[in-house]
């Protein structure tokens, strides 16, 4: 009696229980154990079919055996108080008449955690432009078609995508019978949707069957199409958690955007993706409609995760006003003054030092990441600033241990004193007759000489130096903790500075050789009686007067003379300079490649390759013939050269900017080299 | 449905082509490479383990002998898993794409799949290789810009290499499961493609897949 009272008042269910052809007990025993007709249920007996819902399977449907013909089901307008859906549905959705032809394969898309699903409604989105259904969740029975309608209307305002209703799913167990198969087929009724999906599987065995139907309307009934359905099962938890990256490069979509995109197998992993909101219930909640998804057996959440997740915004708060004060401090007045920010700008410290910092601001600010990509990003700063700290943290204890730098002090000076003494030898070899060759004297013993008395001015330089070496090492070795990157950049303007001569004797070789160079050129065209034309940027002949010439051919061959032993020094300080710029290289090569290795997605490759993927790859089930085709879709996880290509990190810049021909060039013609570029100093 | 026949590849090697046919809508291709043979296996170990015991007579180093081990065992894990391919797979699903499987002999597999809004059309090309003219079956990807353009060959079987007659073989079937797509499907293109010479214009290939 309750039953009738409900339907009028509710004006739903279309369908009464289905009458029973015969009367007998068995048949009225065997509705009653199915848990009552689906549809047509209170939930205060929803205990009850909880309880019986096991035995659904008893209850199994006749028509969706393969080669019968399509239902006598009469399409019915849709029931009178259907809620209107708030936000408007993307027009291609589920009412397109034009959308799929007959004749078409229809792809399901169906989640591998259904396939052991009770029977009920399947719930999903419908995909016209590739003809694909991804059925995202089951329903179980009783629902209440209400009740679904506004789960689904909730669901598709909080997620944007088109979730509706597509189908029946029947896991059934024995024969069917007769009277669920009509209901069955009677509930496309009350959930229209064009095509009307009905997949069923025997219990315990590999057989499916899916039939895909279209009602073609009141006016013809009988004309009812049907297509082959192809069934791809995939796995929905890592296709949720999963990132496509496509290998043409897309511009990023939005967050606000409100249609999901359409970009073919891109459009079922968006789908899954963005329809969070259908999987947040259990079946452990009291709803009033059971769902049957990937987190049904209960909600993944982690402890530490969310423990970590709370205690994140004061941390954050906390450490983001400190770095603001650092950097704050760092941009004062002070350190713009002259000597100093040149000094700053030089030192390559100073340089890994504001990146890092940079990348702590980064890390730590308190607005939340907008995309999976920036997210990545931070994550891979992060655990490159903390294996940065450890491994310094490590060659700190490991100095410490041995002592090194009370070691390293004490050998400094030796080291010092031997690096000039072997520039004083080779001074001297290039003094006398160097490789054979014969120098001009006079120009030799000056050029030499000056380079020597500079030796013996550093020399003195360093050991006045000498008592504060071991204090300032012992300082500068502290600042390992900071990380690897900051020790090795130390390291790196250390050897800047204890080789500064070198670079100092470089300097005066390139400039007295670049005069030279100039100086000859321009009295080789007065030779040959042409002139520089500033103006206008060219060589223009010129007429010189007799006494121009004379002197002009003394000088340029006074010059050429001479050319062979200021060629010499320079071709020596360079190759110094060089073999010293090579090992700063080196060096810089290594914190480089400390700054910019993406090591969180590489960790994430190697222990959850389904997150980062490059594509699909499918399989071929068990096929009997006169069955559908049955497809697994798994995910195809991106190489690791792309891994590192997608998320390498900005690194400073620092990296030399000639080519090999630019260098040759300026070799030869004696330009200063600054291989190093400092952002933002535009030199020379 | 299944059935296997014997080709030979460019090179006079033996290939097996093993065609499963799943359903109207669905067909895989299996080409076997030649298998690694004992031959020529005995001879690089050989040739590597007389040029270290040359080196070894030289040296009077036993760090030679057990390097030459060390490198003759890591060059063939090295060589089944990175470079040796067992068989090559092409998997056709009409409104899906196309897939192509390599599995190297170390069992590792690398795949690529091809979405069917993407394929342009599958061709013959033929193309000079080294001394020869040869054939090769690939797939034309299409240009996002351009709807009619070609933006990428994708070349298939590219260590099997077949000769032209087990090409023509996936070629006709690949043709009739593209002409049924284009058939239901929303483009107004449809109709047969005959093998096309080199009159198309090259565009960058992709190289290994």
């Amino acid at each position: 009696m309750g039953r009738t009272r409900t339907q009028e008042r509710q004006g739903r269910c279309a369908h009464g229980p289905p009458a029973p052809a015969t009367g007998t007990l068995r048949a009225r025993n065997a509705r009653a154990r199915a848990g009552g007709q689906p549809g047509c249920l209170w939930g205060r007996t929803v205990a009850r079919q909880r309880r019986e819902r096991t035995e659904m399977g008893l209850v199994s449907r006749g028509a969706a055996e393969v080669g019968r013909g399509a239902a006598s089901a009469v399409d019915r307008p849709g029931p009178p108080d259907a809620v209107p859906n708030p936000t408007p549905t993307p027009p291609a959705e589920g009412a397109d008449p034009g959308s799929s032809r007959p004749g078409m394969v229809l792809k399901a898309f169906f989640p591998t955690c259904c396939a052991s699903a009770d029977s009920g409604l399947l719930v999903g989105r419908w995909v016209p432009e590739q003809s694909s259904a991804v059925v995202l969740a089951v329903v179980h029975f009783p629902f209440i078609p209400i009740q679904v309608k506004e789960l689904l209307a909730q669901v598709q305002q909080a997620s944007q995508v088109g979730v509706t209703v597509l189908g029946t799913w029947c896991h059934r167990r024995q024969e069917p019978e007769e009277s669920l198969g009509h209901f069955l087929e009677g509930l496309g009724a009350i959930f229209s949707h064009k095509p009307w999906f009905q997949l069923c599987r025997e219990r315990g065995s590999k057989s499916w069957s899916c039939k895909a139907t279209h009602w073609q309307g009141p006016a013809s009934p009988a004309a009812s199409g049907e297509d082959q359905v192809m069934l791809i099962f995939y796995d929905q938890r890592k296709v949720l958690l999963s990132q496509l990256h496509p290998p043409t490069a897309l511009p990023d979509r939005q967050a606000g955007d409100t249609t999901a995109s359409a970009g073919g197998l891109a459009a079922v992993f968006d789908t899954v993706a963005r329809s969070e909101a259908l999987f947040q219930s259990d079946r452990f909640d009291e709803g009033p409609v059971q769902l049957s998804h990937w987190q049904s057996e209960g909600m993944e959440a982690s402890i530490l995760v969310e423990l970590a997740k709370w205690a994140a915004g004061p941390v954050c708060l906390f450490l983001a006003c400190l770095l603001s004060l650092i950097s704050a401090a760092s941009a004062c007045r002070v350190f713009k003054l002259w000597p100093l920010s040149f000094i700053w700008s030089k030192l390559s410290t100073c340089e890994q030092l504001r990146h890092r910092l940079e990348q702590l601001t980064l890390i730590f600010s308190t607005r939340t990441a907008e995309s999976p990509t920036q997210l990545m990003r931070k994550a891979n700063m992060l655990v490159s600033v903390l294996l940065d700290v450890a491994l310094g943290l490590m060659l700190l204890s490991w100095l410490h241990r041995k002592d090194l730098i009370g070691q390293l002090a004490d050998a400094l000076i030796p080291v010092a004193d031997r690096v000039a003494e072997e520039l004083q030898h080779l001074l001297q070899w290039l003094m006398g007759a160097p490789a054979g060759l014969k120098m001009n004297r006079a120009l030799d013993q000056v050029l030499g000489r000056f380079f020597l008395y500079h030796i013996h001015l550093w020399i003195s330089y360093i050991h006045l130096m000498s008592p504060f070496i071991e204090r300032i090492l012992w300082h500068v070795g502290l600042s390992a903790c900071l990380g690897l990157t900051v020790a090795l950049s130390i390291l790196s303007d250390i050897i800047a500075l204890l080789t500064f001569h070198i670079y100092c004797f470089y300097v005066y070789g390139a400039r007295l050789y670049c005069l030279k160079i100039h100086g000859l050129s321009s009295l080789w065209r007065l030779f040959r009686g042409k002139k520089w034309n500033v103006l206008r940027q060219r060589v223009d002949s010129c007429s010189y007067d007799l006494d121009q010439l004379f002197i002009g051919t003394l000088l340029f061959t006074i010059l050429v003379f001479l050319l062979p032993t200021t060629a010499l020094y320079y071709l020596v300080f360079t190759l110094l300079r060089l073999l010293v710029v090579a090992v700063q290289g080196l060096i810089h090569l290594l914190v480089d490649l400390i700054n910019s290795l993406p090591l969180y997605s590489l960790g994430l490759r190697l222990c959850r390759p389904y997150r980062l993927a490059a594509g699909v790859k499918f399989r071929v089930l068990e096929h009997e013939t006169g069955r559908p085709l049955r497809l697994l879709m798994q995910i195809n996880p991106l190489p690791y050269s792309r891994v590192v290509h997608t998320y390498r990190l900005p690194t400073c810049g620092c990296h030399p900017k000639h080519s090999w021909g630019s260098l040759c060039r300026k070799l030869f013609f004696g330009e200063l080299i600054y291989p190093w570029r400092q952002r933002g100093n535009k030199q020379d | 449905m299944e059935d296997e026949q014997s080709f030979s590849d460019i090179c006079g090697g033996r290939l097996a082509l093993q065609r499963r046919f799943y359903s109207p809508s669905c067909l895989e291709f299996c080409l076997s490479c030649p298998r690694i043979t004992l031959r020529s296996l005995t001879a690089v170990t050989c040739t590597v383990w007389l040029a270290a015991y040359g080196l070894f007579t030289l040296c009077e180093n036993t760090m030679i002998l057990s390097a030459a081990i060390f490198i003759t065992l890591l060059g063939l894990l090295g060589y089944l898993h990175f470079v040796k391919i067992d068989h090559e797979t092409l998997l056709i699903i009409d409104s899906l794409g196309i897939q192509m499987t390599s599995s190297y002999a170390s069992g590792k597999e690398s795949t690529t799949f091809i979405e069917m809004g993407q394929v342009n059309d599958v061709v013959i090309n033929e193309a000079i290789y080294m001394q020869k003219v040869i054939y090769y079956l690939c797939i034309l990807l299409k240009d996002p810009v351009e709807p009619h353009g070609i933006s990428q060959v994708v070349p298939l079987f590219q260590s099997a290499k077949p000769r032209l007659d087990c090409l023509i073989e996936v070629y006709r079937s690949c043709q009739d499961i593209l002409a049924h797509q284009k058939a239901t499907s929303t483009s107004p293109e449809g109709g047969d493609k005959i093998i096309s010479a080199s009159n198309r214009r090259s565009h960058s290939g992709m190289g290994a897949y």
